[in-house]
């Protein structure tokens, strides 16, 4: 049973401005219970809109990749779920996103509490200048996670656990985060994103500057984080979307062309810049 | 289907290349067929060994396509319509051999009798019209390919019931025949043979269709007689 909504983009005839109207669209189809929702979401830096209304639901423990050509605003809308725009000068959302059916953009939300909830992970890796330890404990202590040490312990130890890496580095935790491998340092900071309990991982292209192997773990990771989080993709790999995501959306010029299953997307999309992105043609 | 050129344009030849391989195949199981009918209807014995040694020409094209299959699969990892075509090729093909392989069963089968001293036409009229419409599917189908037709392809789905009809209805001419002079049994047993291989050939015309509607649509219908109507 496919779940691909379709979103009819109409063509202006004249040739002369291509308008969408994806916003009127209901939001995309998703069975579960929603975790994140956008709706009608618009992200202006300074006078361009970089997104022109996109609507989509993500439902709790699954996996979403966001994929699409440079500037399609895929990056944009997915620093928008923890609003992470908000640190970009000029940067302007409207719309609404809501977490668990909280509007995350009211006044009255904690934006500290709002990226502990939704987690980031970032291209590069950017572990802190510290231990393993500390980088791993810094957002516990922070959100004041553990009264004891013995009870920080326990946080480091599962939230390097959950993200693959405990194994590697458990004789050396004092040791700095800024000496792992780039894989490892990746997972360190996927490690630091887990250990304040959050319930989504936002990760922008988590894996782009990682070779094959630690691709391999990260991606595998994703499939065992799954269980417990629910994860955002950007990535410029369309295997790795198609590897890792149970849903594929496809960004084009700041408009979302097509959500659906992934692997529907990969074998029949419905719509043709879908189909011409991901087979490699001329747009 | 989508016309839109790949940003590699060595992807373009290859998938080029892929598709008129596999034309160059259907080229070749067709004239097999007709080869292998004429013998049938005018006695042309001479022709058989001809057909014998063509059908390496189709096994050769099957291992060389199977070849690009796998090597586009490995270097482009192709989606959606490239990988819908590259898989419906590769499923295609054996049915392309194989209905080679019909065709040279044939043409042996037609050789047995005619040095056996028979006229198959004494036996079962139905034969000729039964490789006709079963030919017609063959062409059809390959039409479709070529096109990316899927209405074509699912004309030629439809007509597979004829053609399963008239084999029965060849069968029974056969089966009074034996019933009434069991000194036909053997030559009868041979035009069966023939009238069996045309029907298996539209069999595969009707796979091949099935395969274009993949490749058009991303249906699978195999198995499906609803999917179609």
């Amino acid at each position: 049973m496919s779940m691909t909504q379709t979103l009819n983009i109409p063509m202006s005839t004249s040739g002369s401005t291509v308008k969408t109207h994806i916003n009127k669209q209901p939001a995309a189809q998703a069975q579960g219970e929603v975790k994140l929702s956008a709706s009608d979401v618009r992200v202006f830096y300074g006078q361009s809109e970089a997104l022109h209304g996109v609507s989509l639901d993500i439902v709790k423990n699954e996996v979403v990749a966001f994929i699409g050509p440079s500037g399609c605003g895929k990056s944009t809308f997915l620093r928008s779920f923890n609003r992470m725009n908000d640190t970009v000068a000029g940067a302007r959302v409207t719309g609404k996103i809501t977490v668990d059916g909280r509007d995350i953009y009211d006044p009255s939300v904690d934006v500290v509490l709002l990226r502990a909830q939704v987690g980031m992970v970032f291209q590069k890796p950017n572990p802190f200048p510290k231990s393993i330890y500390d980088n791993v404990a810094y957002g516990a202590k922070l959100h004041g996670l553990a009264s004891s040490k013995s009870e920080m312990d326990e946080i480091v130890e599962s939230s390097l656990r959950r993200a693959g890496l405990w194994e590697e580095v458990k004789d050396r935790l004092e040791a700095p985060g800024t000496g792992l491998s780039g894989g490892q340092q990746q997972r360190l900071c996927i490690a630091r994103a887990v250990a304040v309990s959050p319930d989504v991982i936002l990760m922008d292209e988590p894996c782009s500057a990682l070779d094959p192997i630690a691709t391999g773990i990260i991606e595998e990771l994703i499939t065992e984080l799954k269980k417990n989080y629910t994860i955002v993709i950007v990535t410029h790999n369309m295997q790795q979307a198609a590897r890792v995501s149970d849903r594929t959306a496809f960004f084009h010029l700041g408009d979302l062309i097509e959500i659906g299953e992934t692997a529907q997307i990969f074998t029949n999309p419905t719509q043709k810049r879908t189909e011409d992105y991901i087979t490699g043609r001329y747009g | 289907m989508n016309e839109t050129q790949h940003i590699s344009s060595i992807f373009d030849e290859e998938l080029n290349r892929l598709r008129t391989h596999v034309l160059q195949m259907g080229g070749l199981v067709e004239t097999q067929l007709t080869a292998a009918i004429d013998a049938y209807s005018n006695g042309d014995v001479g022709h058989v060994k001809h057909i014998v040694d063509n059908d390496r020409k189709i096994n050769e094209l099957e291992v060389t396509i199977d070849d690009e299959c796998a090597h586009i699969i490995a270097m482009r990892q192709p989606t959606a319509s490239d990988l819908r075509l590259v898989l419906g090729i590769s499923r295609m093909v054996p049915d392309l051999e194989r209905a080679g392989d019909e065709a040279k069963k044939i043409a042996k089968g037609v050789r047995r009798i005619y040095d056996n001293g028979h006229m198959p036409s004494q036996y079962a009229v139905g034969v000729r019209h039964l490789a006709g419409e079963a030919l017609v599917m063959v062409r059809q189908s390959l039409d479709s390919f070529a096109r990316l037709d899927g209405e074509l392809a699912k004309s030629v789905i439809r007509a597979d019931d004829n053609v399963d009809a008239e084999f029965k209805s060849v069968m029974r001419q056969l089966i009074t025949h034996m019933m009434e002079d069991p000194r036909t049994i053997t030559v009868a047993i041979d035009i069966l043979s023939i009238a069996r291989a045309i029907e298996r050939i539209g069999d595969h015309a009707k796979n091949i269709a099935e395969h274009v509607i993949f490749i058009v649509e991303g249906r699978d219908i195999r198995h499906n007689k609803e999917a179609i109507k």
